[in-house]
């Protein structure tokens, strides 16, 4: 997929999508699930995609990813390498313990077994596991797998990450530590990420910068930067009011459908 | 709400691990391990006894007489004083060997059988069916052929348990290999492995409790089919376990018969044991076991 994933022009993008189509399947039957998306992530940057259930988001992640090729357009990814992807669900590997789990890239890119374990431990500690390591994931709390794949996945060492709705699945409370977490790790290690959420106040969070997709077919209809310094709080007023925004704009296009 | 970043990680780090604590609380009670095994041993050595009483009892209502069906005492004897002579680990030899052989090479074409039709579209197409249509065929129907082809001899013995087992096997391995999460096929492709090392971290150890269970549905066919065969394929030199069957019955030697009976049921739940407590350990490493532990 060499013409697919060319070097975007300078080191001014992370990630340059550019008139990216997606359509599954063919004949009648055929669903359009992204009509011409262009996007670029700066290094460094923070950008959270939202929009309606359906509308295409995890499609563009795996897009990104490599995991699915598009039916038009180009995807260019600074460097060569594979960004990592954290899915919806941990997608850990039931029959590894969390420290095999989390050695897989580190084998795959064969470093030797010194090296591998210290990584390990490293990553196990920014996330909070390093007591865990020799337990399997079915021990864990959801919580706590899903910091185990961000540890897996930020194992792989690339400078882009991608996360698809990482949080959906958890309580409150703890969402808001794994905030500030993903938040800490993101500026430590000044990584470009592409976090997919339909939790309109989760993206002013964290968000540098904000891109609604609207449905069927998937079309980028609105961006906006989020200027609030960090750290942020969830329930500040400052959050507040961008969700309220980004929420209205989301009612509309929503409404659109229901035309 | 101005905090520095200092307190605010440790904030964060005491309230991880004050959350964690709660979630990972509560979990584990130890049974000592004298306990554990009573409990699972008392239920098998209850069924046991009821099992020898009630043979007892049959014998002892004269429903047949004692030369056609002694008591449990009499086989017994005639067990021990079976194991104390050369003839029934002569046969138990012989049979094993067989049985370790023709498993052996039907766990490989099955793998091997199995992986190839699980890879390739056009393979699938072509033998897919034929395998299960195989596995459905009787194994003993397969012996008067088995004969013509290779006359009384071990090789049709063998001829016949692979073609029991070897399809088990390869279908164990094709619905492992079906089955695997997609999920877990796609986080192995991001996390970097790609054709052979796919297989090796991702789709062969998530394939694997199919497998097993191919592979102990393999060995009962192939169990079976063994036995068959040496009852069928007498003349012979060797005096394999199915040979003493048909010897004893020959003589009208019931204790005999009866206890090499006994003998082969014990081989085949020692085998079926060993297959559960790996399909066991490979079920509690996965986390599908609850936590009565069965
Ligand atoms: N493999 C597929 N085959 C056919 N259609 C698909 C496939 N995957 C996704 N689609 C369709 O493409 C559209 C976008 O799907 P996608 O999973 O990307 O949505 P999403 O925005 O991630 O939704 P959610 O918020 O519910 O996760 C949907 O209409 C879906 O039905
Ligand atoms: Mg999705």
């Amino acid at each position: 997929m060499t013409s697919t994933t060319t070097a975007p022009q300078g080191a001014t993008t992370a990630v340059a999508l550019s008139g990216v189509t997606k359509v599954y399947g063919r004949g009648t039957s055929a669903v359009l699930a992204l009509d011409g998306v262009s996007l670029d992530v700066a290094p460094g940057e923070f950008v959270c995609l939202v929009g309606a259930s359906g509308c295409g988001k995890s499609t563009l992640l795996n897009l990104v990813a490599g995991l699915d090729r598009p039916s038009g357009g180009q995807i260019g990814l600074a460097g060569d390498t594979n960004p990592g992807l954290m899915f919806q669900e941990p997608a850990l590997f039931p029959w590894l313990t969390v420290e095999g789990n989390v050695e897989v890239p580190l084998k795959l890119r064969r470093l030797p077994r010194a090296e591998r374990r210290e990584r390990v431990a490293e990553l196990l500690r920014t996330v909070h596991l390093a007591d865990f390591g020799r337990k399997r994931p079915h021990e864990l709390s959801g919580g706590m797998r899903q910091r185990v794949a961000l540890a897996r996945t930020l194992a792989l060492d690339t400078p882009v990450l991608l996360m698809d709705e990482p949080f959906g699945a958890l309580d409150a409370m703890t969402r808001d530590i794994l905030h500030d977490e993903l938040e800490r790790i993101w500026s430590e290690r000044q990584l470009s990420v592409l976090f997919v959420t339909h939790n309109v106040r989760e993206a002013a969070r964290l968000a540098d910068r904000i891109i609604l997709l609207s449905s069927r077919p998937g079309r980028i209809i609105y961006s906006t930067e989020v200027n609030i310094p960090r750290p942020r709080r969830i329930d500040s007023p400052e959050v507040a009011a961008i969700a309220a925004d980004v929420t209205e704009r989301l009612r509309t296009e929503v409404g659109r459908h229901g035309q | 709400m101005a905090s520095d970043t200092l307190t605010s990680s440790a904030r964060t780090d005491a309230e991880i691990s004050g959350l964690d604590a709660l979630e990972i609380a509560g979990r584990d009670k130890e049974i000592s391990r004298g306990a554990r095994i009573w409990a699972a041993t008392w239920p098998k050595l209850a069924a046991l006894t009821i099992a020898i009483l009630a043979w007892q009892l049959v014998v002892w209502s004269g429903w047949k007489p004692p030369y056609s069906l002694p008591g449990p005492m009499e086989v017994g004897r005639e067990l021990i004083s079976q194991a104390r002579g050369p003839q029934l680990w002569d046969g138990l030899v012989t049979t094993l060997r067989r049985a370790a052989v023709g498993y052996v090479f039907s766990a490989a074409v099955g793998l091997l059988l199995g992986l190839a039709v699980a890879r390739s579209k056009v393979l699938r197409a072509a033998i897919g069916s034929m395998i299960t249509a195989l596995q459905t065929m009787p194994s003993i129907a397969w012996f008067p052929l088995a004969i013509l082809l290779f006359e009384l001899s071990e090789k049709a013995i063998f001829f016949v348990v692979v073609l029991g087992a070897a399809p088990s096997i390869a279908n164990g391995v094709i619905s492992g290999v079906d089955y695997v999460p997609p999920l877990l096929l796609r986080a192995g492709r991001n996390l970097g492995a790609r054709g052979l090392n796919l297989y090796r971290y991702v789709i062969a150890p998530a394939a694997l409790p199919a497998i097993v269970a191919g592979l102990k549905q393999g060995w009962a066919f192939s169990w079976r089919s063994l036995m068959a065969g040496e009852l069928l394929v007498v003349g012979i030199s060797q005096t394999s376990l199915g040979a003493q069957l048909t010897y004893s019955r020959d003589l009208s030697d019931a204790p005999w018969l009866l206890s090499t009976m006994i003998v082969i049921l014990v081989v085949g739940l020692v085998v079926d044991a060993a297959f559960g407590a790996a399909d066991k350990a490979i079920r509690r490493r996965w986390g599908v076991l609850d936590q009565a532990g069965n």
